[in-house]
């Protein structure tokens, strides 16, 4: 067993080992943790496979980013966890069961058909044999020519779900004096202002009621 | 014994697994569903690369940075609305999120 | 064919009538205006059915002595595929004899009608009906295709239930019609099968073109069976003669149609509605001739109706029901008459009883004015002394009804016999004894009317039933319990309507049955049947033949038939009611007619009742309306019930589910697709 063998089934073991504990931690933070454990070893995985990029990509967005943001949601919902440990034990041999079922078949499936065992040749883009180049540049020449519209798709659903998620959980100050445009356009004349016709004032009689003067001046906000 | 592409394979296929039990023994439990969606992700990953390794295909690895991306997408937005469900009724419990019952 | 007819002159013969019933039933009647009254109601009608008489009688002669013949179609109403729907004549000398019998019993009851329908509201409206019914009947005998006869059929038979159900207003009157109308659909059925089977195998409807093909269709069985087509075709067109000519089972109806008045009975339960399944089969013969089953069943059929329709008229004692019986028992011997293949004797037969019947019946309507309208027997008595002509007329009917040499019912009769003596069916043998029993049963029936009515001690006053109601208003003398003769327009026609009972018989047999007055238009096997051949070599003259009654059978059955009841109601009157009691079990049965009327009301109208009702309830109900139509809205809105539980709004159930599918199609792939 030459060192490759040897990394891929430590990398594994843990891999799985933090996998199982993600869905059977108690306490959500472990849970999260654990997640970025599973992460990092597949990242390791990754390296093994030569495709640094990804595996760098993986570290970066993955546990730099969306597991940070797991945490914190964790951390910041008070969250009772008993209620959901109940039953738990009691399903768990149906669902190690159908578990397993699911992941022999893969297996079965997997393991009878595929046997590559070529040595990784220089990894090349569409079968043509060129010059090694290093895995970010190769990714990028794909990235950059046959795959530029996916990009550009991809940078969209990004942005759709930053406005999703600000949309979403935005909570507005409630002494915010700031005014909402379409609101302040849509504002009518007669809302803000009505005019009465009154009678002529005469001299010399009993005077107005200040009731009539008050009503003159009907100003809504 | 040499690495063959199925033994990556089956690396992916029993990641799976553990993510499909995750999600049927945590199901009320919207957070570590989460945590499950995104190693099936993984798993879907794992298999992408090695396929990519093996087969000598660069466009593996293009769609695994794309399935990356839909996932972080994914998880923000579901992260948003897991914490405006808590804002809202301040219990993760799925159970109590049947208002579409039909 | 020596000459052919002018077929617009034999158009203006059933369309007389038509236009006078027309006019009668639209501008004497209250849908238009009420605007003619009853003189230029009767006029009218009776001047249609004279011109009616008058050109069919023009028509006979040209047919009978100069051989004149016509076969036409006159207007084409419809082509389907290959058939043809026509209306066309053919006039033959079955046709002419038949016209000019219809005509003239047509044109009696009108004139009859002026006296018996005098007081009745409904004047008018009888007037049109019996020339509608005039049109109708000689539109079915004029016929020269199947589908025209199966019009006339129904029309007759339409309008026998628009008179049988005159008096609208009395139950009996329309529980008789409504049974009239049942009775006779049910026989329809096997005719219009029949007419049917000919469509569909000779691909025409005209009578000449279907007769033509008559020797094809003998070799064809009925698909689907070993029976011959021509034995199935046979028996559902008999089956529509037994059902408009009331043979046994379908004669019910007949006795209940005597609750019309007494003028239709003799017109159309007597003389010509009845005799149209007669004709049909004479019309038929070159088809009936093919089928010795069907013969046979025709010759047991008429033998039952002629033996046990007489033995129900020894019980009756309303004396319209007599006359029905006796019709219905006359209509059998014409029917074995058939069977024998002795078509020219039947129609012999339907033509002189026609006559003598007729004058019974319109005798019978004498009577019942003469009684104020009572119809009972057993209250008559004597009548002879007070209406004369009427006695005098019936007794010449009566004696032309039991068959006394010279008359005409007498050359008819005797030659049934003879045939069917002579006919080598197996049934024959039984048709002979029925019809020599039937011979003694008829003299006694109808001397017992004779005797009960015009003879004897008078027992007008002991009638427990009699009303003395607003039917008296027109009498007005003082004695209004005694009878008196009725007034000319009811006696004349009894007059003119004795002396054919009487002479046409021995005037007609020898151009008739042994001559060539039907040559073409009926035909007989005589190879196979030589019935008629038979018959033929021994008749040697009318004169002869009555000459040698005196030595035979029935001439000595209807003697003693005579004396019978000359015994038992007028020297010894209390032999009936020995009888009676003596045989119980007898009267009974033939007081509810063999219980057949039973049998329809219990049985078949109160079990199709029952299935009817049950088809609504369970069939209609239960079935569709429940089971179906119900149920599969029930069985959606269930489903939908179940399928609502996987919208249970718990996102872990649609995780669940989604996991599932997963492992569904992963299965399905990995094992099944391979």
């Amino acid at each position: 067993m030459d060192i490759q063998t040897g990394f891929f089934y430590l990398f594994s073991a843990v891999l799985l080992f933090a996998a199982f504990r993600v869905v059977t931690a108690r306490n959500p933070v472990h849970a999260v943790l654990y997640l970025m454990l599973a992460f990092s070893q597949a990242s390791g995985i990754w390296f093994l496979l030569q495709a640094e990029f990804l595996a760098i990509t993986l570290v970066l967005v993955y546990l730099g980013a969306v597991m940070v943001l797991f945490l914190f949601v964790v951390m910041m919902l008070d969250i009772n966890m008993d209620i959901f440990r109940e039953g738990f034990w009691k399903h768990f041999p149906l669902a190690a069961t159908l578990g397993a079922l699911i992941a022999l078949e893969m297996a079965a499936v997997l393991m009878g058909g595929f046997r590559l065992t070529e040595a990784p040749q220089a990894v090349v883009a569409s079968g043509q044999v060129v010059a090694p180049v290093s895995n970010a540049k190769a990714l990028g020449i794909l990235l950059y020519t046959d795959y530029l519209m996916p990009i550009q798709i991809g940078a969209v659903i990004l942005l759709v779900a930053m406005i999703a998620a600000i949309a979403l959980t935005l909570r507005e100050r409630k002494d915010s004096k700031a005014i909402n445009p379409s609101q302040q356009v849509r504002v009518r004349a007669a809302d803000r202002l009505s005019i009465i016709q009154l009678g002529v004032t005469q001299a010399g009689l009993a005077p107005e009621p200040p009731a009539a003067a008050a009503e003159t001046t009907e100003i809504k906000p | 014994m040499t690495l063959t592409l199925g033994h990556y394979l089956s690396l992916g296929a029993m990641l799976f697994a553990l993510a499909v039990i995750g999600i049927f023994l945590n199901r009320k439990n919207l957070i570590v569903l989460l945590m499950a969606i995104e190693l099936m992700l993984l798993a879907v990953n794992m298999n992408f690369v090695a396929f990519s390794h093996y087969l000598g295909d660069m466009r593996g690895q293009v769609f695994v940075f794309f399935i990356l991306t839909v996932a972080a997408a994914e998880s923000a937005i579901g992260l948003a609305i897991l914490v405006l469900l808590f804002r809202n009724k301040n219990s993760i419990n799925v159970d109590d999120l049947n208002s579409l019952k039909g | 064919m020596s000459q052919t007819l002018n077929a617009s002159t034999l158009l203006a013969v059933p369309l007389a009538p038509l236009v006078g019933s027309v006019l009668a039933g639209i501008f004497g009647t209250r849908l238009g205006g009420n605007w003619i009254g009853r003189r230029l109601t009767h006029s009218l009608t009776i001047l249609g059915v004279l011109v009616a008489f008058v050109l069919s009688v023009m028509t006979l002669k040209s047919v009978a002595l100069d051989g004149a013949r016509l076969n036409e179609t006159l207007y084409t109403w419809m082509v389907v595929g290959g058939l043809k729907m026509e209306v066309g004549f053919m006039v033959d000398g079955l046709t002419a004899m038949m016209m000019c019998v219809v005509t003239f019993v047509s044109l009696m009851v009108h004139i009859y009608t002026i006296g018996y329908m005098e007081e009745d509201e409904g004047y008018n409206r009888f007037f049109a009906y019996i020339s509608l019914f005039t049109f109708s009947m000689l539109m079915l005998v004029m016929s020269n295709n199947m589908l025209q006869l199966f019009f006339g059929w129904e029309a007759v038979g339409l309008v026998s239930y628009l008179l049988i159900g005159f008096w609208f207003n009395k139950p009996t009157a329309i529980f008789a019609n409504m049974k009239a109308f049942l009775v006779n659909r049910v026989g329809d059925f096997g005719f219009i099968l029949g007419i049917g089977l000919i469509a569909a195998y000779a691909g025409t409807l005209n009578y000449t073109q279907a007769f033509a093909k008559a020797g094809e269709l003998s070799a064809l069985t009925l698909p689907g069976t070993s029976w011959m087509l021509v034995t199935v075709i046979c028996i559902c067109l008999f089956i529509g003669a037994m059902g408009k000519s009331a043979q046994f089972p379908l004669h019910v109806w007949l006795p209940d149609s005597m609750e019309g008045p007494t003028p239709i009975s003799a017109l159309i339960h007597a003389a010509t509605m009845v005799t149209a399944g007669i004709f049909m089969v004479a019309r038929m013969s070159p088809l009936f001739e093919l089928s010795d089953t069907a013969l046979n069943f025709i010759m047991v059929i008429g033998a039952i109706t002629a033996l046990f329709m007489g033995f129900l008229g020894i019980i009756q004692n309303d004396i319209k029901r007599v006359v029905a019986y006796s019709t219905l028992s006359q209509l059998g011997y014409m029917t074995v008459a058939l069977g024998a293949s002795a078509y020219s004797v039947a129609v012999f037969h339907l033509m002189t009883h026609a006559f003598f019947k007729a004058l019974l019946f319109l005798g019978a309507g004498s009577v019942i004015m003469g009684m104020h309208h009572n119809q009972d027997m057993r209250w008559m008595g004597g009548v002879r002394k007070y209406m004369p002509i009427t006695w005098i007329t019936s007794l010449l009917g009566s004696l032309a009804l039991i068959g006394t040499p010279l008359f005409s019912g007498f050359y008819s009769k005797d030659s049934i016999i003879e045939a069917v003596a002579e006919s080598h069916l197996p049934a024959a043998g039984f048709a002979h004894f029925a019809v020599l029993a039937g011979v003694f049963v008829t003299a006694f029936y109808s001397f017992r009317m004779y005797f009960l009515v015009f003879h004897g001690q008078e027992r007008f006053d002991q009638n427990p039933d009699a009303h003395h109601d607003a039917h008296h208003d027109d009498h007005g003398h003082g004695g209004h319990d005694k009878p008196h003769e009725s007034p000319w327009v009811v006696t004349v026609p009894l007059v003119l309507l004795a002396i054919p009972s009487v002479v046409i018989g021995y005037m007609t047999i020898a151009p008739m049955l042994y001559g060539e007055f039907f040559k073409d238009a009926i035909f007989v096997d005589a190879a196979r049947h030589p019935v008629m051949q038979e018959l033929a070599d021994a008749f040697h003259g009318p004169v002869a033949m009555a000459l040698h009654a005196l030595s035979s059978a029935p001439f000595w059955l209807a003697l003693a038939g005579v004396v019978s009841a000359w015994y038992m109601y007028m020297i010894n009157p209390s032999v009936p009611a020995a009888f009676a009691r003596a045989l119980k079990p007898l009267v009974l049965i033939l007081e509810n007619k063999y219980y057949l009327d039973w049998f329809n009301e219990n049985i078949l109208a109160r079990g199709a009742r029952a299935l009817g009702n049950g088809l609504w309830k369970v069939g209609d109900r239960a079935l569709i309306d429940g089971f179906v139509v119900n149920g599969s809205w029930k069985l959606v809105g269930w489903v939908s019930g179940q399928v609502r539980k996987f919208q249970s709004g718990y996102l872990y159930h649609y995780a669940l589910v989604m996991i599932l599918g997963i492992f569904v199609l992963m299965t399905y792939f990995v094992w099944l697709n391979k």
